[in-house]
C-alpha cells in the first residue's frame, strides 16, 4: 500500500483526529513563534544603543581674548557639541552652534568673505547666524557671549 | 501559475530540484550508537551561536587596552540584554568545546576515521586546534587580570619551544610583552583570521560527511535501519538546539560570566589563578613536571610531549586503517581510554588544587 493510501485509510478510520491534529499544529506553531520571539526580542533590544546622558553644561569658557583677534573665529567644545566663536572685524563677539543646519558638518569663519561658511556644500551664514546662501535651511543657533577678565564665556540662550 | 513560473526560473538557475532530490535521498543510519551522530551538529550549532552573539558584541566592543575593559563593562551594565549576550557567548564557547571533545572521542572509539574518511578526521583535528585558538584569543579580549596573566603564561609556553618558540612568542604578543598590541592582535585573530579559517575547515568537514555519508560501526554494518535526514533527523537535531538555547539562557541568567578587575601590567598575579578548564589538564601536568628531567628543562619536555600528542592526533587514521587488525584496534582503544582518563583526572585535580 502506498503511503497516501495508508494515510487516507487512517484518516477515514479516525475522523475525530482532524481537530486534534489542528490543535496540535496550533500548539506547535505558537510555541515556535514564542521561541523565536524570545530569541529575537533581546537581540533587537541589544542592537539599539543605550541613551547617553547629554551634557547639561550651560556655559563654557570658549577662548582667551588673546586667542581670537578681530576678524577671526574659533571652534570650541560646548558639552559634546562644537560651537563657533567669532570676533568680528568691528570688534564684536558672536557665538553659534557650529553644526551646519544642512547635513551637520562643522562650519568655519572665513576672514575673506567675513561670513560663516560650511565647506561641505558651500553653505553660507552671515554674522547673525542667518543662512544667506547655499543649501542650509535654517539659521545657526545663537549663544550669548560675555567677557570675564581674559575669558570669553559662552552661555546657552 | 506565477509561483510555478518563479520556481522554474529559480530552478533553472540554482538547480534547486537537484538539491532537493539530494536532500530527500539523504539518510542517517539508526543503531545503538546513533546518539553520537548528534554531537557534531550540536558543535556546529553552538558555533553558529558564537558567530551570532560575537557579531552582536562587536557592535559595542572596543579593542584597545584603554577601552576594552570599559566597553565590556558598558555592554553588561548599560546595553539592554548585554549581560545575556555576553554570558551566552562565554557559556556557548565552553559548551562548544565540550561537545567538540565528545564528538571527537565518539568518532575515535567508533572508528569513524577508517578509510575513506581520513581527511574528514584531519579536518576535524584542525577544527579542534582552531577552536582552542578561538578560546585562547577570546579570553584576553575583556582585558581583565585573569585574562592578562593567562595570556602571559600561555604565550610564554609557546616561547619555551626550542628555536621557533621565541619568534612565535613575539608574533603572538606583538612585541616582547603582553600589551595593548597583544590585545589588538588577538582581536584580529579572534574576529577575522580564525572565523575565516574555521569557515573553510567546517565547509570541507561537512562536505566530506555528505560525500561519504555517516559511518556505521562494523558491528551494525549488516543490520541497521535508516532514518530520513529531512525531516526526521533534522527535527531531532532541532530539539537539541532548542534545548541548548534553553540551557545557555539558564546558565547565563543563573551563572553570569564574571568580568573581574581591569588588567594592570604592574600588579602581581592574583592567588589561585587558573586557565580555562580545557587547558587545566595541561596546566596541571606542567605544574607537576620536575624542573629538570634527564638534564632537560621539565617544562620544555612537557610542552614537546603535548605537541607530539597533537601530532599523533592528526595521523591517527593513517596508523590505524585496517578494520581487521584486532591487535591494533585494542591498542588504540587502550590509548583512547588512557588519554580520556588522563584528561578527566588531571582536569579534576587541576580544578580542586590550590
Amino acid at each position: 500500500m502506498n503511503p497516501d493510501a495508508r494515510r487516507a485509510k487512517v484518516d477515514s478510520a479516525l475522523p475525530a483526529s482532524q481537530p486534534r491534529r489542528r490543535f496540535l499544529d496550533y500548539l506547535l506553531g505558537t510555541s515556535a513563534v514564542a521561541t523565536l520571539a524570545a530569541i529575537f526580542y533581546p537581540i533587537f533590544k541589544f542592537m539599539s544603543p543605550p541613551q547617553i546622558v547629554e551634557s547639561t553644561e550651560n556655559s563654557v569658557v570658549a577662548a582667551k581674548l588673546s586667542e581670537v583677534p578681530p576678524n577671526s573665529g574659533k571652534i570650541f567644545k560646548f558639552g559634546n557639541k562644537p560651537g563657533i566663536l567669532v570676533h568680528t572685524a568691528s570688534g564684536e563677539f558672536k557665538a553659534f552652534s557650529a553644526v551646519c543646519t544642512h547635513l551637520e558638518c562643522i562650519v568655519q569663519y572665513r576672514d575673506d568673505t567675513k561670513q560663516i561658511w560650511c565647506a561641505c556644500h558651500n553653505g553660507q551664514y552671515n554674522l547673525s547666524g542667518k543662512n544667506i546662501g547655499g543649501p542650509p535651511p535654517r539659521p545657526l543657533e545663537e549663544y550669548k557671549v560675555n567677557t570675564r577678565g581674559d575669558d570669553v564665556v559662552v552661555t546657552r540662550g | 501559475m506565477r509561483i510555478n513560473d518563479l520556481t522554474n526560473w529559480l530552478d533553472e538557475r540554482l538547480a534547486i530540484s537537484t538539491l532537493m532530490h539530494l536532500a530527500d535521498k539523504k539518510e542517517v543510519p539508526v543503531h545503538r550508537h546513533s546518539i553520537w551522530y548528534y554531537f557534531g551538529g550540536m558543535t556546529l550549532f553552538l558555533f553558529c551561536v558564537q558567530v551570532a552573539t560575537g557579531i552582536l558584541l562587536l557592535l559595542y566592543y572596543r579593542p584597545s587596552a584603554e577601552n576594552a575593559f570599559e566597553s565590556v563593562q558598558f555592554i553588561i551594565t548599560e546595553v539592554k540584554f548585554g549581560w545575556l549576550i555576553r554570558s551566552i557567548h562565554s557559556w556557548s564557547a565552553n559548551l562548544m568545546i565540550a561537545t567538540l571533545f565528545i564528538h571527537m572521542f565518539s568518532v575515535f572509539f567508533l572508528r569513524s576515521y577508517y578509510p575513506p574518511r581520513e581527511i574528514t578526521w584531519v579536518s576535524g583535528a584542525f577544527l579542534l586546534i582552531i577552536v582552542i585558538c578561538f578560546g585562547f584569543s577570546g579570553y584576553l579580549l575583556p582585558w581583565n587580570k585573569l585574562a592578562f596573566f593567562a595570556t602571559k603564561v600561555g604565550t610564554e609556553i609557546a616561547g619555551v619551544v626550542p628555536i621557533v618558540g621565541r619568534p612565535i612568542l613575539r608574533f603572538l604578543r606583538g612585541g616582547d610583552d603582553v600589551t595593548g598590541a597583544t590585545l589588538t592582535r588577538f582581536f584580529g585573530f579572534h574576529v577575522a583570521v580564525l572565523p575565516a579559517t574555521a569557515t573553510v575547515f567546517i565547509g570541507v568537514h561537512v562536505a566530506l560527511v555528505q560525500l561519504h555519508g555517516m559511518h556505521v560501526p562494523k558491528k551494525y554494518e549488516d543490520s541497521y535501519q535508516r532514518m530520513k535526514f529531512f525531516p526526521n533527523f533534522i527535527l531531532r537535531d532541532a530539539i537539541g538546539w532548542i534545548l541548548a538555547i534553553g540551557v545557555l539562557a539558564a546558565l547565563a541568567a543563573l551563572f553570569p560570566w564574571e568580568l573581574g578587575e581591569k588588567a594592570d601590567p604592574f600588579a602581581p598575579a592574583p592567588a589561585g589563578i587558573k586557565p580555562e578548564w580545557y587547558f587545566l589538564f595541561m596546566f596541571q601536568t606542567l605544574k607537576w613536571i620536575p624542573a629538570k628531567v634527564l638534564g632537560m628543562d621539565g617544562e620544555v619536555l612537557g610542552i614537546m610531549a603535548f605537541n607530539l600528542i597533537a601530532l599523533l592526533l592528526f595521523i591517527v587514521p593513517f596508523i590505524d586503517r585496517d578494520p581487521e587488525n584486532r591487535r591494533r584496534h585494542l591498542i588504540f582503544n587502550i590509548c583512547g581510554v588512557v588519554a580520556l582518563m588522563y584528561i578527566v583526572v588531571m582536569t579534576i585535580v587541576g580544578y580542586v588544587a590550590k
